[in-house]
């Protein structure tokens, strides 16, 4: 038995949780706004939904494989990608432009800075942007929620936020916007299921609630400050699946508290600015985008001060 | 009032299973083993030589070792019998020490030395903790004639007694205040006595109320305007017991990095040690024996016992049974314990626990990427960032490893229990310490 004694160093207990955990809390979390889609937009949307995902899947395992890398689709992350990539664009989107997306945010924006955790902005968002970008009439078709039902006109056009930019705002009621009664992408206009998403996250401590609170606050306040409707700002666009999915994004955003914060003011600072005073009528893919390359910047001007260091020992 | 409510924040820590299978268990005496091996090295700072040669016949209580350095203590003999001979021995944590091996004959005759110290003065009474032998027992093994002698003695205006253990598994604490709570609270009043420091706290976490109501209630009837004696409960968290933390949960003074308690003013010793050092002073019996909670998934039947210091291991496994193979040995907790790689080591001092793990208690799981989610960060007591010390380390980046402040790292342990990459974040940050350590 002598041999068979296996000596390492402490610790010798784990909490038991591991990545995949992580990754399958955020998938059971954006499963609410996955139905809300549906229910919003149609079976089109769930065709979208699983193109994305295949496409991510396929992307991060063929990219592992031509690495000669080990092998990472196990972890459920471009799951997670992929779901929010779909979540980012309209229901009528071409399926190739949809799985094109997905292939970019995983190949280009992941993998190849490393994968997962070493990428420097969010894959999703990258997917999107690049989309954005490449076919614009595409990625600017909105469809009235619940047409595909008969009952609503089939025709449609302006989200809140491009009525809010033509002055139409008064048409606009907070609580269908609530329930995502309004023209956006397919995971972005319920807030009620994204909320209940992120308060699932908040309880199983995926994901710390600074980040979207003070995200979503700012943007409350500002839009205030500057004389825009705050509720319907907060409850329009993408600020909800940005504040609460995107931005807390672990390998892009602020690992400690104080950069937390600093982090998600810039958020909501970028976001309001680009929605009322930029040629753009929403920000926050941008506005995320941005803050996410200041990330490393934001980390070191807000290094926490260690226990017993710095002032001398603190009396009470 | 015996029960002090007011517990100032404290950040990070982890909250591991509480495991303590044998809070309820009596403690037993172990038989003394009929060989026991005696290192010289049971303690923080030099070694001892010995005292007695191989042909000696040694008796119960009897100063075998001693050394003239500062920071050390004597060592006692803990059975009746003949010096046969010395041996090299490595240690846990890689260092080699010289041993006695003793053979008993089964008649436990005590030594004439053994009496009840005369202790009128000050001076006295840090003599009679020396010659106790006594260590910090909680597992740091500090001598404690040096801890309760310190430069700015005048200043100390707390004692913390340290009975929180939030290792996981471990009981011996718990079951001292169970079995011998007269025991620590007349410890206290000598060393309060002694050192003329007018304010006591004794710390437990809140997951012991039955320890804290005993306490409490001893602790008040002694307890005056004047020396104040009081019991605080603290959040059961770990590393709640650990001395920086635990100084800055009861007082919110902050000890700096390099720094001893003694620099904010405090003492801390651990609960054992008092009611060890209260029974010294009114029987004149060193310290020959320890209390160890043995437990794990190994163990047939996880049980308290006093055993002789210097027993064998296998002594003690073969005493408690085993049920299954053992794959990894402990000595303390499974959060801050060494991984032991054998069976031939005896008992320390400062030892508190042999666990007997199992198979399944003793994964190896391969690390994954870091996914940067900052748990290691929430867990760190020291408010460092745990991650960024590793990657500087792989980086070589000794400027960075200074920036980050690597050496005020206690190596708790929180960020590699935290982390679900499985990295070994803290053995990381032992080395990147270790790097600092040579650039010096």
């Amino acid at each position: 038995m002598e041999n068979t004694l296996m000596v390492s160093s402490s610790p010798h207990l784990h909490c038991g949780m591991n990545t995949r955990d992580i990754m399958r809390d955020v998938i059971i979390a954006l499963i609410p706004s996955l139905i809300a889609s549906v229910w919003l937009f149609g079976f089109r949307a769930l065709a979208v939904e699983v193109v994305c995902v295949a496409a991510a899947l396929a992307s991060e395992y063929l990219s592992r494989k031509v690495m000669k890398r080990p092998q990472t689709v196990g972890d459920l992350s471009c799951i997670v990608t992929g779901l929010l990539l779909a979540f980012n664009l309209p229901v009528t989107v071409p399926l190739w432009q949809a799985a094109l997306g997905s292939v970019v945010a995983i190949v280009v924006a992941k993998q190849m800075f490393g994968g997962l955790g070493q990428n420097f902005v969010n894959p999703a968002l990258v997917g999107r942007v690049v989309l954005m970008g490449s076919f614009p009439d595409a990625m600017n078709n909105w469809v009235t929620p619940l047409a595909w039902t008969g009952q609503a006109d089939a025709v449609s056009g302006a989200t809140p936020l491009a009525m809010l930019a033509t002055d139409a705002a008064a048409e606009i009621d907070p609580l269908s916007l609530l329930f995502g009664l309004r023209g956006g992408c397919l995971g972005e206009t319920c807030a009620a299921a994204l909320l209940l998403g992120g308060v699932y996250l908040v309880i199983r401590h995926v994901i710390s609630p600074l980040i979207p609170t003070i995200y979503i606050g700012t943007v409350f306040v500002l839009t205030w400050i500057l004389g825009a409707n705050p509720v319907v700002h907060i409850l329009s666009g993408g600020l909800m699946i940005g504040a609460i999915f995107m931005a807390t994004d672990y390998a892009t955003c602020p690992i400690n508290k104080w950069g937390k914060v600093v982090y998600a003011v810039g958020c909501g600072a970028l976001t309001v600015l680009i929605r009322l005073y930029g040629s753009l009528p929403e920000g926050v893919s941008f506005a995320i985008v941005i803050m996410n390359i200041l990330t490393p910047l934001i980390e070191r001007l807000t290094r926490p001060r260690p226990f017993g260091e710095g002032r001398k020992a603190v009396r009470s | 009032m015996s029960i002090s409510t007011l517990i100032h924040k404290t950040r990070g820590g982890v909250h591991p299973p509480h495991r303590k299978h044998t809070a309820e268990c009596e403690t037993v005496q172990m038989p003394a083993p009929k060989t026991v091996i005696i290192p010289m090295l049971q303690h923080l700072g030099a070694p001892c030589i010995p005292t007695v040669k191989v042909g000696d016949t040694v008796e119960v209580g009897q100063v075998v070792a001693d050394s003239e350095a500062a920071i050390s203590a004597p060592i006692h003999c803990g059975v009746s019998g003949t010096v046969v001979g010395t041996k090299e021995i490595l240690l846990q944590g890689g260092r080699t020490t010289m041993a006695l091996v003793i053979e008993s004959d089964g008649e436990g005759r005590v030594h004439s030395s053994v009496k009840p110290p005369v202790v009128n003065t000050f001076d006295d009474f840090i003599a009679a903790v020396r010659a106790c032998g006594l260590v910090g027992l909680g597992g740091a093994g500090f001598p404690m004639h040096v801890k309760l002698n310190p430069k700015n003695l005048d200043e100390i205006d707390t004692i913390i007694i340290n009975a929180a253990e939030c290792e996981p598994y471990i009981t011996t604490d718990y079951r001292e205040c169970m079995e011998n709570s007269w025991d620590i609270v007349s410890g206290v009043q000598t060393v309060m006595e002694f050192l003329g420091v007018k304010q006591v706290i004794i710390a437990v976490e809140r997951n012991k109320p039955a320890a804290i109501a005993e306490l409490s209630r001893i602790a008040a009837s002694v307890s005056t305007s004047a020396n104040r004696v009081t019991v605080k409960p603290l959040p059961a968290r770990y590393p709640q017991g650990a001395e920086k933390v635990l100084i800055a949960a009861c007082t919110g003074r902050r000890v700096p990095t390099g720094g001893l308690p003694a620099d904010v003013n405090c003492i801390v010793m651990n609960v054992t040690s008092v009611a060890v050092l209260s029974r010294y002073l009114k029987t004149g019996m060193p310290l020959i024996e320890k209390r160890l909670t043995v437990d794990g998934s190994a163990v047939e039947k996880p049980m308290n016992v006093r055993v002789v210091i210097g027993t064998p291991i296998r002594d003690v496994l073969d005493f408690v049974g085993l049920k299954k193979p053992v794959r990894k040995l402990l000595f303390g907790g499974p959060m801050m314990g060494q991984a032991l790689m054998n069976e031939d080591l005896p008992v320390l001092k400062q030892n508190n626990a042999l666990l007997a793990l199992a198979e399944e208690d003793a994964p190896d799981v391969a690390a994954t990427t870091c996914i940067r989610c900052g748990r290691c960060v929430d867990a760190c007591p020291m408010n460092l960032l745990p991650t960024a010390i590793t990657k500087a380390y792989k980086a070589g980046n000794a400027d960075e490893l200074k920036r980050l402040c690597t050496m005020t790292c206690m190596e708790c342990g929180c960020c590699t229990f935290a982390c679900p990459a499985h990295r070994p974040i803290v053995q990381t940050i032992r080395m990147a310490k270790d790097v600092l350590r040579s650039v010096k």
